[in-house]
């Protein structure tokens, strides 16, 4: 690790960065209220957490209608396409390689921001999760001039199953961020969207598949 | 770089505001405590200026201008104008004590086959205590001519004790009493005059000790009524819109809007924009069926849940109300006589000639499905003595759209059942052959049954019985209406009893929460466990 030297390369657009800690504060105001609406404890009061829950959670269905549109014509969203190549190096490195300091098999670049794994897990939050939860959501607040069209006891609980898998994700996502150069370099990153990467080999040629070629 | 940071910050704070106010018009422009919940200004709208006039003045009648002798004279005096007056009133079930159009149908009505778990049966109007509250002269019950002062006069002068002694000052020989008689029918005279519309004491005077005293029967309507403050009833509080009872119990024909018995009050809900002839009888004939703030989550409850169940957290607040009567402990003695024990709140806990009763003050209702009609189990109705019998019982179901959760009190009874017939039976009790003289349970109900032309076996014992009356007076100020959590909640839900819906904050899935958990759980010790990995082997670093 110490032979090999640290550049920083740009790579979290305003916008970005923007929307990715809109999205956090969203995310986590929605678990806490949420939670409180299931019952799970009281907190800012029943009336209040409905309230909140409801205002953040049409504003951010809208947004993310934007955020689509911006992932499309942006092409962006080819930074998720899945690949399981160096997937399993990756694996391996979160289990086994980093406690012996090895370097990250996997390198960011403009063109590809996210590791294999990182992939397919936002894949899976954003192309799956979110959307269902954004779907049964808004189903659910409209659930009173939708009547007939389904039970609310399955929109429920479909719901809270995902509030609480996203819970879950949110504890592996905020540990995951101090596995970078320093404890809060990735939060660095993600904030000032200069992000310090080893400068190793060039990126390969398959990791830059966002990159139109013609 | 720092200067990034902060200008970032700035930037993401301040379109996330700018979206916010965007979307949610409703964060930014609804100040606190402005009033204009549509349900509210409609309703002062139906009300405003409505001061009641009248052409008459019932001093100036030359009809009114008379020594009265008796009841019927004067009311004579009163059709002698009021040429309908009578005709309308003999129709309805304030006169009839039957439910019925048809006044030969006995089957509902306190003059037919009706039973409660209170004082039991009216017996046909035989037991003449309970005439005390029949609006016709001297206890005569159908037989006799309709008493108009009843609900039409507003001296609380007591007409009938006044004429009683008129009569027998009359007949005496002596020219004092016939002097005494004059003076007496001057008085008369001039509480004749005194009529009005009814008022609150004037329904009351029935309506507020039905079941034989103060807050016996409902609940909601007891004395404390007569004269409330808003915080008792805003529509009827003094010092709120002072309502009288037949604001809302609009009549025609001297027909009073009100459920009787199985029949609903209204067949469905209309405001007075649908239909302004409509009876005034529901709360949303004047606040609407969306009487909330526009972006309320509260008129998505009104299909579901009646007004009345948050907006009268609980009932009995100022006199208690009467929660239980045990029929079966009659008749135990002390020193040999029949005795009265009170209890908390000064009312009595056991009586001699009528058993064992518990009362409650604050009472929190209880919840079913109504679409305003109550099943009726009558003295002619077989029963099952093996389970707690539904004397009254509220009718409604999920799929009706005129059914609403709606708050009852329900009182608890020990009664007397025929043995052999399986039915509730109809002790009579004023008199002095009624049980609250003789104490003899069987002869009781013998006479009393008889009454009714309903057949007694001759063995009697008691059965638990259940009676429930719609909770729908004593609606608190809106400051005072339930909160979310006394219904949306795990454990003490009000709403418990009702379990075929999903509410959110009372319900879940036990599967979904421990999945969800046990994933949540697992990430963390993950976590932490991969974090003290990590922090032991010091990320393979060798110092
Ligand atoms: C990160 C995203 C979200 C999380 C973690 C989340 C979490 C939750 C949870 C745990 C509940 C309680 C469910 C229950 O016990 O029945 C709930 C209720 C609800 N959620 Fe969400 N939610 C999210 C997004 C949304 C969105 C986008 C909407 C759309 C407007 C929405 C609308 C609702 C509504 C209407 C309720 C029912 C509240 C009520 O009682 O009125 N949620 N949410």
């Amino acid at each position: 690790m110490t032979d090999q030297k640290t550049i920083k390369i740009y790579l979290y657009t305003r916008f970005e960065r923007l929307w990715h800690w809109f999205q956090a504060a969203v995310v986590i105001t929605l678990i806490i209220t949420g939670l409180e609406i299931h019952g799970t404890y009281s907190f800012l009061g029943f009336k209040t957490a409905v309230r909140i829950h409801n205002y953040i959670g049409l504003t951010w269905l809208t947004l993310f209608a934007f955020f689509v549109f911006w992932l499309f014509t942006t092409g962006e969203w080819r930074q998720y396409i899945p690949t399981t190549k160096r997937l399993f190096s990756v694996v391996r490195y979160y289990a086994w390689d980093i406690f012996q300091g090895k370097p990250h098999p996997v390198q960011k670049s403009t063109h590809a921001k996210h590791n294999p794994l990182q992939r397919l897990a936002y894949l899976g939050i954003s192309a799956m999760l979110l959307p269902v939860q954004m779907v049964t959501g808004l189903l659910y607040y409209l659930y009173n001039d939708l009547q007939g069209f389904f039970a609310l006891s399955v929109l429920a609980g479909i719901h809270t199953l995902i509030a609480l898998f996203l819970l879950n994700f949110l504890i592996i996502h905020l540990y995951m961020i101090t596995t970078g150069h320093s404890v809060l370099g990735h939060v660095a990153g993600m904030v000032t969207g200069w992000e310090e990467v080893t400068d190793t080999t060039a990126i390969e040629d398959w990791e830059t598949k966002a990159v139109r070629k013609n | 770089m720092k200067k990034r940071i902060v200008f970032s910050c700035k930037m993401a704070a301040t379109a996330i505001a700018a979206f916010l106010c965007f979307l949610s018009p409703a964060f930014a422009a609804t100040p606190e405590n402005s009033d204009d919940a549509p349900g509210r200004r409609l309703a002062r709208q139906a009300v405003k200026g409505s001061k009641q006039w009248t052409t008459t003045d019932h001093k100036k009648m030359e009809a009114l201008n008379k020594d009265f002798t008796s009841g019927e004279e004067i009311t004579r005096a009163c059709i002698s104008c009021h040429s309908e007056a009578a005709t309308q009133f003999h129709k309805t079930i304030h006169w009839t004590w039957l439910a019925s159009e048809d006044k030969t149908d006995l089957r509902y009505g306190k003059a037919g086959f009706s039973v409660n778990n209170f004082c039991i049966s009216g017996n046909a109007m035989e037991d003449k205590s309970c005439l005390s509250c029949h609006p016709g002269w001297d206890k005569k019950g159908v037989q006799g001519e309709v008493n108009c002062l009843k609900c039409h006069n507003s001296s609380g002068f007591n007409f009938e004790e006044a004429l009683t002694d008129v009569k027998s000052f009359l007949k005496d020989e002596d020219p004092e009493a016939h002097e005494m008689a004059k003076d007496l029918q001057q008085d008369i005279k001039k509480a004749v005059t005194q009529v009005t519309f009814p008022d609150r004491k004037s329904c009351g005077d029935c309506h507020f000790t039905g079941g034989g005293g103060d807050g016996v029967k409902h609940g909601d309507l007891d004395t404390s009524l007569t004269k409330p403050n808003r915080m008792l009833d805003v529509h009827m509080g003094t010092d709120g819109k002072n309502f009288t009872c037949t604001r809302c119990h609009t009549t025609t024909e001297h027909n009073i809007a009100g459920r009787i018995y199985t029949n609903p009050a209204v067949e469905s809900r209309k405001s007075l924009i649908e239909d302004d002839l409509a009876p005034k009888i529901t709360c949303e004939s004047c606040h609407s069926a969306m009487p909330h703030k526009n972006d309320s989550k509260m008129n998505d409850h009104t299909d579901v849940v009646s007004c009345q169940a948050c907006h009268i957290p609980s009932f009995a607040r100022v006199n208690p109300t009467m929660m239980m009567w045990d029929w079966s402990k009659t008749g135990k003695m002390k020193d040999g006589k029949p005795y009265t024990e009170d209890g908390e709140f000064g009312k009595p806990v056991y009586k001699t000639i009528k058993g064992e009763f518990k009362w409650e003050k604050n009472v929190i209702p209880e919840y079913y499905r109504f679409n305003g009609s109550l099943t009726s189990t009558t003295a002619d109705d077989v029963i099952d003595p093996g389970q707690i019998v539904k004397v009254s019982q509220p009718v409604g179901d999920k799929s009706d759209p005129q059914t609403r959760i709606f708050p009852f009190k329900i009182h608890r009874g020990k009664q007397p059942y025929d043995k052999v017939h399986n039915k509730l039976l109809a002790p009579i009790l004023s008199g002095s052959k009624g049980f609250w003289t003789t104490l003899d349970m069987n002869d009781a109900i013998e006479r009393g049954n008889k009454t009714l032309g309903l057949p007694y076996s001759g063995q009697f014992d008691y059965v638990e019985t259940t009676y429930a009356m719609p909770i729908t007076h004593m609606v608190a100020p809106k400051e005072n209406a339930l909160a979310c959590t006394e219904c949306h909640i795990r454990e003490t839900s009000r709403l418990a009893g009702i379990t075929d819906l999903y509410m959110p904050g009372r319900d879940r899935f036990r599967l979904v929460d421990t999945i969800g958990w046990v994933s949540v759980l697992g990430a963390f010790v993950a976590v932490l466990l991969h974090g003290l990995g990590r922090f032991f082997m010091r990320n393979g670093k060798e110092d």
